[in-house]
């Protein structure tokens, strides 16, 4: 293993975005050439992912189950500290970096999902002026990805972790003129510093008590000596936790993910869904021995991810706009994946990490197609038929679907048999709460599948649909409808054409093929975990593999939990069938009926549920209404008190200085602090009439306390000489 | 070169006088040489002065011993008895913290008066010699290891600044000169206060206060108190510390003292406000760390609470005014009280990183701050406006603009992998190793730092273009580029390499710590399962086959 070979994988998307950054930079009209800006993006982003395999297959040839780490150079020699236990501890931390089987795992889904982004990019993007800078921000996000993922230590892993935060905001924003998207970003980036103070909190006590941030060192500290730090691993973790529940969009920090769909489609598949949002999972895997000392924390964890799962999934079901109902799938499937750890099934989180990336970026790029086919359009609503218009599209689209739905053999049904599973074992409350939320994303997913694919095309008939009824996710459409009417100028203008003049078209083979390979994955990637009860092995070749993270505490190794194979076969039986009356449902309401009528129905009949989903439980409305005005208030109170109250009292001291010193003392001021300051004056040449016209008849007085200071010291110091 | 490591040549009186001669110079002889108003020679001939004094000023950092210790720590010193009768003497010499302040003022000095060109114009001549005179000032209030020399150069500094902002400022100019003067001046006369009881107590002690002396001979000497500072009883220490605390507190500036600030920056031309945000705010600190901090041990221990919680108020309270803010500069000076609040609680953890911390953050702060003072005066200039609802969209009109813009506030902001991060998070260190309770409240300045800086941009930069007076706007020139990416250059070096940043001023930050807290070092360095301390390179990787440390 070869530790500069390790430096390569993330300094060559830093360079791609370097050098295409100052092209874009010194030639703000746009550079011309995109074959170049293709090469430096795609190419940096394409050699990382090689490079990176190279790194990774070196290490699994090792045979070995220990982490390789290299330490580039001490980063932050901050200095000695004493540790709350007791004893000194240097605090010196390194820009180094650690291989391992979890990181691996990251390595390979981030550097190739990432590359296959890009190349979409070069056809998604084709026709926005903003191109170079749009692969700028991508290659450093890929840089800041890989520091997150590769950092030896929770440091490195913060560097990347704000980075990307960053990138995140600034592709958000990258239709900046629309005030949305601006909104938007800025939202993204608060939310995620709230959790990024619970992380840095987290992190100081971590410095506090094992006085390093290495992981190795930490969790060997940790897990040698359990009952030593077992006080204070519940802290420790659920401000970890809050860190998490910014970065992965979870309750109650879930708020900015649907509306980062503002951001151009491929950055909602890389960024907000397959990578940068699953920062906190791989956070909480990572951490795994300090949340395994804390029943508690697993306990909060397993909560906040089976409730964020199924609260997400019941918005996913009201929703029209395409893409929002991918992000909401996205807060939902994130949800699964904090359950999986917080019950303990740190691997099947993992698993299901990597194949969520797998059919949730072809999901999403999916979307991004049609959205292309469409002419900008993102209203399900307007769309319908486009399997006939996009037939690659459309099956790549559904096999994505069938895996986020948990059909048997598709990569998603079994990471999430894998969860349910673990979740059944820690609590069959949890476990109920997993299931309902599947059977939510089936009828979702398979609702979206059919408004899209199915029936007729709406998108020649602009009049009547729905308009009778303003409430039906009214709100959503705006920032549909904004993004049409504003969407001139210089970006979305490709998808800006109103698409009513000509029907939908397939989009070109830079798109396509990536939807291919990534519905390949999607149909194949769970393969690696094949569960004991249905004939595999026990632990599964992926539990195997990522053994070695999960280290034991204590004398306890970590084991594998396992119900009898019977018990697992009823759980898949029964999600697999809640799922299937999903995909009914769906089926029932959205296809076989294209008046829609029975949910427009349940949507007047139960007005007041149906009102509370649409607009998301008003949870933005709430906390508009009291964590921003709040701060808002507060900051004008306190504008107001330093104006008047702080300053205020300074301008009193001054007028009373002036009016009890002042009047007696002209006499001083005539001839001594005129006169000394006229003299210094005179040096500057020219310089009295200067002085003369900035002094307002104030000077005086101040240079009264400077000569009253003189006086001080001088009678000072007659009287101690006396 | 034989130069820097001569004793015989005055090294630091030259960096410290070249601005004055400059100054001098152009006074002069310029009408003579360059003819009568011929502005333009005097704006090169300045800004070559400050150019070549940044550039002497470099290899200092070359030529000092960052190891050095003990009466070798303060490095090209310079003594020579000046008023013998009351001991003053002439005594110039730095360590790694004066270094890297005294570079900073070179360089944000130099960068000032070039940014100056098209934004001054009238009275250009005492518009630049003021500008020297300020830096002659500034540096040798870094390099006075004597009391008296210090407060001459202390006072020295005022009143350039005083006529920057009278003469060349805004529209409530005068105001905010005089606001500036008095509150600084008021600040110095209580500190003059406290270095005379020191050198009474040193000298013949205070008879009307029956205050006894130690009887060593009268000196102003700053080392000679470093070294009798724990003699002093602690009740005198305490209200030395307190005239101390007024003279810097006002000068951080610390909450409550802070009001002359916006009014200055606001009102101050660009430049003024650069070296305002950049070097005169570090005075307040570097006071605090040179003079208050190792020669009354007894009362900063005494009053770390209260000054602690003062900063972390600074810190909140200075984040939820600056979010309000109507007026770009006026925000950008809020916002440099709530990180002078970082910088002072820092200061205040009494502990390694807390103060490496606080002394990067001022460094920090001056390279932020400053090219955001720079960034709006390039609008200004434009626009003549400050108000941030007469812009929006600007980021179409001046992409480039908005680029340095979005950096420096990203760096303002403390994204990590630049400058701030690096500061706030050793600072923070610090502080969480005293309490999670300090640590607790300063990261909300974090979240709001992050949230005025977004709004601010947002506001400014993104959304449609939709003023017409906007449309026409010129993106940055050449000139201007050159001002603002030298800065940016060191907020990414610091970012990712602070390493020799720290290694410089890590003697002087272990010896004030020692001053304070004798024993802090002395602690047992074991801990439960080994490897609590930074085990020697070798066994510091888990299963690593070969391990290269760059430093």
């Amino acid at each position: 293993m070869n530790g500069d070979l390790l430096l390569l994988i993330p300094l060559l998307p830093a360079l791609g975005a370097l050098i295409n950054g100052v092209r874009a930079f010194a030639t703000p009209l746009a550079p011309k050439n995109r074959t170049l800006t293709n090469l430096f993006a795609i190419g940096t982003t394409g050699l990382s992912a090689i490079i990176a395999t190279i790194a990774v297959l070196t290490y699994v040839g090792q045979g070995t189950t220990a982490a390789f780490e290299q330490v580039y150079y001490t980063w932050i020699p901050a200095g000695i500290g004493h540790l709350t236990g007791g004893g000194l501890a240097n605090y010196a931390i390194d820009f180094a970096f650690r291989i391992d089987p979890l990181s691996c795992t990251m390595l390979m889904v981030v550097t190739w999902v990432g590359f296959l982004i890009h190349v979409y990019s070069t056809g998604y993007m084709s026709h926005e002026t903003g191109y170079t800078r749009f692969f700028t921000y991508l290659n450093l996000f890929m840089f800041m990805m890989l520091l997150l993922v590769l950092g030896a230590n929770y440091l490195v892993m913060f560097v990347g972790w704000e980075g990307v935060g960053f990138c995140s905001y600034i592709l958000i924003g990258f239709y900046y003129d629309k005030n949305f998207a601006a909104d938007a970003g800025k939202k993204a980036f608060i939310a995620n510093r709230i959790g990024d103070f619970g992380f840095l909190l987290g992190l100081f006590l971590i410095f506090n008590y094992f006085g390093t941030a290495d992981y190795s060192k930490v969790f060997a500290l940790a897990s040698a000596n359990p009952a030593h730090y077992s006080g204070i691993t519940t802290a420790i973790c659920l401000l970890l936790f809050v860190g998490a529940c910014g970065k992965s969009a979870q309750i109650p920090l879930y708020v900015w993910l649907p509306d980062a769909m503002a951001g151009p489609t491929p950055v909602s598949a890389l960024i907000h869904a397959a990578t940068m949002v699953t920062a906190g999972v791989y956070m909480v895997v990572r951490s795994n021995v300090l949340f395994r000392m804390s029943p508690t924390a697993m306990l909060v964890v397993a909560i906040v991810g089976a409730a964020t799962a199924i609260f997400a999934a019941t918005i996913g079901v009201a929703q029209n706009d395409i893409k929002k109902v991918l992000a909401y799938s996205t807060v939902s499937q994130l949800g699964f994946m904090f359950m999986a750890a917080g019950v303990g099934a740190f691997t099947a989180a993992i698993f299901h990490l990597m194949t969520h990336a797998f059919f949730k970026a072809c999901l999403f790029l999916g979307a991004g197609s049609v959205i292309h086919g469409c002419g900008g359009e993102q209203d399900m609503r307007k769309m319908g038929g486009l399997r006939k218009y996009m037939p690659k599209t459309h099956w790549t689209m559904l096999i994505a679907t069938l895996a986020i739905a948990g059909t048997p053999f598709f990569a998603g049904f079994y990471s999430k048999d894998e969860i349910l599973a673990g979740a059944f074992a820690y609590s069959p409350v949890i476990w109920l709460v997993g299931v309902v939320a599947a059977g939510f994303t089936a009828f979702y997913m398979f609702r979206l599948y059919f408004m899209t694919f199915h029936g007729q095309y709406r998108g020649f008939d602009v009049v009547g649909i729905e308009q009778s009824e303003p409430e039906h996710g009214g709100e959503d459409l705006i920032p549909a409808q904004a993004h049409l009417d504003q969407g001139d100028k210089h970006t979305d203008k490709a998808h800006g054409h109103h698409a009513h003049a000509h029907s939908p078209h397939e989009s070109p083979w830079s798109m396509t093929g990536v939807l291919i390979v990534l519905a390949f994955l999607a149909l194949v990637g769970g393969y690696v975990g094949w569960p004991a009860a249905l004939g595999g092995s026990h632990p599964t070749p992926f539990q195997r593999w990522l053994e070695p993270v999960l280290l034991s505490i204590g004398n306890h190794p970590w084991e594998f939990h396992e119900g009898s194979a019977t018990v697992e076969i009823l759980l898949m039986a029964s999600s697999v069938a809640i799922a299937g009356l999903g995909v009914l449902l769906a089926f029932l309401f959205y296809l076989r009926d294209q008046t829609w009528s029975v949910p427009k129905r349940l949507a007047t009949r139960f007005r007041l549920v149906y009102q509370m989903v649409a607009n998301k439980y008003y949870v933005d409305e709430i906390y508009g209404a009291t964590v921003i005005r709040g701060t808002i208030v507060l900051s004008l109170a306190m504008s107001w008190f330093d104006k008047y109250i702080v300053d205020g009292l300074v301008n009193t001291i001054r007028n009373v200085t002036v009016v009890v010193f002042g009047h007696g003392s002209s006499q001083f001021d005539k001839y001594i602090v005129d006169g000394a300051v006229n003299g210094i004056g005179f040096t500057a040449q020219g310089g009295s009439t200067l002085l003369r016209r900035v002094q307002s008849g104030f000077v005086q007085n101040y240079a009264l306390i400077m000569g009253g200071g003189i006086v001080l010291l001088a009678v000072v110091y007659l009287f101690t000489k006396a | 070169m034989g130069i820097y490591d001569n004793p015989g040549v005055p090294i630091l009186s030259i960096i410290t006088y070249i601005p004055l001669i400059g100054a001098l110079f152009i006074v002069f002889f310029s009408d003579l040489l360059f003819g009568k108003g011929n502005t333009k020679a005097i704006k090169y001939a300045a800004t070559v002065v400050a150019g070549i004094d940044f550039v002497v000023s470099i290899p200092l950092w070359i030529y000092f011993d960052p190891k050095a210790t003990g009466d070798r720590m303060f490095q090209f010193r310079e003594l020579i008895d000046w008023i013998p009768a009351i001991g003053v003497k002439y005594s110039f010499g730095i360590d790694g913290i004066a270094l890297l302040l005294i570079l900073l003022t070179t360089l944000t000095g130099f960068i000032a008066i070039y940014s100056s060109y098209s934004a001054i114009n009238h009275r250009e001549k005492e518009y630049y010699v003021l500008l020297l005179l300020l830096q002659t000032g500034m540096i040798g209030t870094f390099c006075a290891l004597d009391f008296f020399l210090f407060y001459v150069f202390w006072e020295v500094m005022l009143v350039p600044m005083y006529f920057l902002i009278g003469i060349w400022g805004g529209a409530r100019k005068l105001y905010a000169a005089i606001k500036f003067f008095l509150y600084t001046l008021a600040g110095s006369v209580l500190m003059l206060l406290s270095i005379l009881a020191l050198y009474f107590f040193n000298d013949g002690g205070i008879p009307f206060l029956n205050i006894k002396g130690l009887g060593n001979p009268a000196t102003f000497s700053v080392l000679q108190y470093h070294n009798i500072g724990h003699l002093i009883p602690p009740q005198l220490q305490f209200w030395i510390f307190l005239g101390f605390f007024f003279g810097f507190a006002i000068k951080v500036p610390m909450f409550p003292f802070h009001t002359w600030l916006p009014d200055a920056h606001t009102e101050a031309p660009t430049a003024g406000s650069v070296i305002l945000a950049a070097v005169l705010l570090k005075m307040g600190g570097y006071g605090f760390i040179r003079f208050a901090l190792p020669i009354l041990p007894d009362a900063t221990k005494q009053l770390i609470t209260p000054i602690v919680v003062l900063a972390l108020i600074g810190i909140v309270y200075g984040a939820l005014v600056t979010l309000v803010q109507k007026d770009m500069k006026k925000l950008i000076a809020y916002s440099s009280v709530s990180h002078l609040g970082f910088v002072m609680l820092g200061m205040f953890a009494l502990n390694p990183m807390g103060l490496r911390g606080s002394v990067l953050q001022m460094i920090n702060h001056g390279i932020s701050t400053g090219a955001l003072f720079l960034l709006v005066g390039i609008i200004y200039e434009r626009r003549h406006t400050r108000e941030i609802s007469e812009y929006g969209g600007l980021a179409k009109q001046m992409p480039m603009y908005a680029t340095l813009f979005l950096i420096a506030a990203l760096s303002s902001m403390g994204l990590p992998a630049l400058n701030g991060f690096i500061g706030e998070f050793t600072i923070l260190l610090g502080a969480a190793n005293r309490s999670m309770v300090w640590a607790g409240f300063a990261g909300l300045g974090i979240i709001l730092g992050a949230a005025y800086l977004l709004w601010l941009y947002q506001r400014v930069f993104w959304g449609p273009l939709d003023n017409p007076l906007n449309k026409v706007l010129l993106d940055v020139n050449r000139r201007e580029l050159l001002t603002i990416l030298p800065l940016i250059a060191c907020m990414v070096w610091i970012g990712i390499a602070p390493g020799i940043f720290f290694d410089t001023i890590k003697e002087p930050v272990d010896y004030i710590v020692r001053k304070v807290e004798p024993t802090y070092f002395d602690k047992q360095i074991t801990l439960t399962p080994a490897a609590a301390v930074r085990p020697a390179p070798a066994a510091k990787a888990v299963a690593v086959p070969h391990i290269a440390e760059a430093r």
